[in-house]
């Protein structure tokens, strides 16, 4: 399993904050990760497959597509951060 | 090293008066408060909600603080940023940071606003009399943290 978290206007589109994805084989980086969730089609699809303007970490640790991931681990997406 | 991320606001005063306690070897005091404008992009503001990744965003806040530690010889700091609703006037973001001379507290207090606008995770959504949108990263923010890198 791994959790999976979603932020500010993501979280929104999506409507889901959290979420325990049970990976398959097939997945052991962000890539991956990704386009599994945007095989969900709708708002999935449309996020998860632009070039830009998406973010993600694991294990609290900013994140790329070629990031690994395993069962066990947070992986969290969200969009460019505006603080300060 | 005080850092903070928190609902409640903050004194400035009260957080200066901790980081030099029992110091005589402070020469300077740079310090930035970030306030809460009334001016959204296009209408007024009504309040701004602020939301964050707990447990990342202090993690952030430490390697950032940390960056800056080791890039200028400087003594101490402090990152306070809140969270939750925050209305026009309320105080959103501090840092401070105390040396023996004012250039490396310049340097880094605002080495520390560049990074933590554009490193740690936190997301502004504006409330306005018209509605709700969340604020877009600029360009600007990140050329800015851009610039530090040697």
């Amino acid at each position: 399993m791994i959790d999976v978290l979603y932020f500010a206007s993501l979280r929104e589109q999506l409507a889901t904050a959290k979420e325990q994805y049970e990976a398959d084989d097939g997945v052991t980086s962000i890539g991956e990760l990704k386009q599994q969730l945007a095989q969900r089609g709708g708002a999935w699809s449309e996020l998860f497959t632009q070039d830009q303007g998406l973010l993600c970490s694991v294990n609290q640790e900013m994140a790329s597509e070629d990031t690994a991931i395993k069962s066990g681990d947070e992986v969290a997406f969200f969009p460019p951060v505006t603080g300060g | 090293m005080h850092i903070s991320v928190q609902i409640e606001n903050f004194d400035s005063k009260d957080i200066i008066s901790r980081l030099c306690e029992q110091r005589r070897d402070i020469g300077a005091i740079a310090t930035f408060t970030g306030l809460v404008r009334d001016q959204s992009a296009q209408q007024d503001l009504v309040a701004l909600e602020l939301e964050h990744y707990p447990g990342m965003t202090e993690k952030a806040l430490q390697s950032i603080a940390d960056m800056a530690m080791d890039k200028w010889d400087i003594d101490d700091l402090a990152i306070v940023h809140r969270v939750g609703r925050l209305e026009p006037a309320d105080n959103i973001v501090l840092v401070v940071v105390i040396s023996a001379h004012r250039k490396a507290a310049f340097a880094a207090c605002e080495f520390l606003m560049d990074y933590l606008k554009t490193q740690a995770p936190f997301w502004k959504k504006e409330i306005t009399r018209q509605g709700e949108s969340w604020v877009e990263a600029r360009q600007s923010d990140t050329d800015a943290a851009l610039s530090w890198q040697d």
